[in-house]
């Protein structure tokens, strides 16, 4: 008995110093050769969920179910696209609080070892994911703001992608001007599964959380559909349009 | 003289453990590498996914040809017959509709181990049990129910169920239909207190392709009901010798979505094409007034 409590505590101790689960990062490996799942490729909205809100620009009026306070119902209410037009502001509905949530295709790439790179096809906005932890640096919360704001992004177990977006321009949620501040955040879980069937399909869902407590009564949460594409062939890239 | 019963059950025990653990080690799997699912979860009722807001709503459904012939042809009035008035929604119904979840667990006295989730019901869904013991899924000419039959796996900390055996009924209340045929795959994405069910719905008959839906929950310490009300009948006037419906062509109601909310009457009646975001093409843009 004595030796198996010996033997056993030895395994034990060889496993604690075996390397890490996928998803466990460490200091020495790079995000991508760290990555528990592949998000890269082409990715088009499955658009089953809120139709009549992200296919077609939701008529002035039109917000429900978003928590919106009396103030954000206000600024939504004074919508006007052709004022937001004029003033350049056309992308406000493609900001990274509501990218997501769009009808439109992405593209995943690696732009280096530590960078992931979204690309939208539908405004054609960047979104660049950080995973500062692995570079060693903070997120910052500095410098100009912009839709897309600034993108920290880290493995989470044991096979998920967390990114947090801070830094943000204001913008809509959705086209019709449903309002979110410059402080809103932005937090997202990236997960990937197989569709059934067995011709290979695999779909990305998109969980995301947008905390803005000057225009949402609560978080607002959304989860989104991705169906995988072979290759960019219905890639379309498309300016932003305000109206 | 060797060590006494007590003696030999302790080092049974230990060695038990000690075992499991080896084994964790070398396999690279753990007890812990599942989530806790077992709770009370609330609804982040963000999105529109119950649609039923109008009769004609097929938005964001991949309805095949049948599925679109039955839907047009079915008449909410069905729901004044007394044999239509409990009659419930299938078991995917739980990612569509706006309530919350109860689940809670069913433990092997012995091993420890999960030999059941159940996800509690409400008046209009039945409890959905997702066997976790390995059993097979029952002959397909078994008993057909509400709720359907249920197994799962763990991939992970990702829970992966299957469900088969549910009674024909529909897709959405507004009349899309779902066949004896239909089946589910549901994935449970746990992060931190938040729960999201990825839903895939197959059905050969009234979908032209997987309908892929999600809903988020978060977690409560507002305990949800385990059943909702009981459903009761009452007789609510005469519906006539036959069963309300609409004839094909005839639906009234075909056009609401397109007045009210400018939305075509393709992507109203669920035409595959239009949950894609090359259609949005082939939409006349919407005068942006109240």
């Amino acid at each position: 008995m004595r030796a198996f409590f010996i033997a056993a505590l030895g395994a034990l101790s060889l496993g604690a110093a075996q390397p890490p689960l996928a998803g466990q990062e460490r200091a020495t490996a790079t995000a991508k050769a760290s990555a528990p799942i592949d998000i890269t490729g082409y990715w088009v909205a499955f658009v089953t969920e809120d139709w009549r809100f992200r296919m077609i620009t939701p008529r002035k009026g039109d917000y429900q179910p978003v928590p919106m306070t009396p103030e954000a119902r206000k600024i939504a209410d004074a919508w006007d696209p052709a004022a937001d037009e004029a003033a350049g502001n056309q992308c406000k509905a493609y900001g990274a609080a509501a990218i997501m949530r769009l009808a439109a295709r992405f593209h995943i790439t690696w732009q280096d070892d530590n960078t992931l790179r979204v690309d939208s096809d539908a405004g054609m906005q960047t979104r660049l994911f950080h995973f500062n932890a692995l570079l060693g640096t903070a997120p910052s919360s500095q410098g100009e703001r912009t839709w897309q704001g600034y993108s920290s992004a880290q493995w989470d177990k044991p096979a998920s992608l967390k990114v947090t977006t801070t830094n943000l321009r204001s913008g809509y949620l959705r086209k019709n001007g449903v309002p979110y501040s410059e402080n809103a955040g932005v937090t997202e879980y990236f997960d990937v599964g197989p569709i059934p069937g067995g011709d290979g399909g695999q779909v990305l869902l998109v969980t995301a959380i947008v905390d803005d407590p000057k225009f949402l009564r609560q978080p607002f949460t959304t989860s989104s559909q991705f169906k995988k594409e072979s290759d960019g062939s219905k890639w379309d890239p498309t300016p932003c349009n305000a109206k | 003289m060797g060590p006494n019963p007590v003696q030999r059950k302790m080092s049974c025990n230990i060695a038990t453990i000690f075992g499991a653990a080896l084994l964790c080690q070398l396999t690279g799997q753990s007890a812990s590498a599942q989530m806790e699912l077992t709770g009370s979860w609330t609804p982040r009722n963000h999105e529109v996914l119950t649609g039923d807001g109008l009769p004609v709503d097929f938005t964001g459904i991949p309805l095949s040809d049948e599925g679109r012939i039955r839907a047009l042809s079915y008449s909410e009035s069905q729901l004044e017959m007394v044999e239509h008035q409990c009659q419930g929604w299938p078991a995917f119904y739980l990612v569509q509709g706006p309530f919350g979840l109860k689940i809670w667990s069913e433990t092997d006295p012995l091993k420890g181990n999960v030999i059941s989730y159940t996800i509690g019901g409400w008046e209009d869904r039945a409890p959905l049990t997702i066997w976790m013991d390995g059993r097979p899924h029952p002959s397909q000419y078994a008993l057909h129910t509400r709720s359907g039959f249920t197994t799962g796996t763990w991939e992970g900390d990702t829970l992966v169920t299957y469900t088969t055996h549910m009674k024909a009924g529909f897709l959405r209340k507004t009349g899309a239909p779902s066949s004896d045929e239909a089946t589910t795959t549901m994935r449970f994405y746990r992060h931190g207190d938040i729960l999201t069910i990825l839903e895939i719905i197959e059905d050969p008959i009234y979908l032209a392709e997987p309908w892929i839906l999600s809903r988020s929950f978060q977690q409560s310490t507002t305990p949800q009901p385990p059943i909702g009300p009981p459903c009761v009948t009452a007789y609510e006037g005469n519906v006539g010798p036959t069963a309300p419906h609409y004839l094909p062509e005839k639906n009234p109601f075909v056009d609401e979505m397109t007045k009210k909310y400018g939305v075509p009457r393709d992507a109203a009646i669920g035409k595959p094409e239009t949950l894609y975001p090359e259609y949005r093409k082939k939409i006349p843009p919407v005068a942006p007034v109240r």
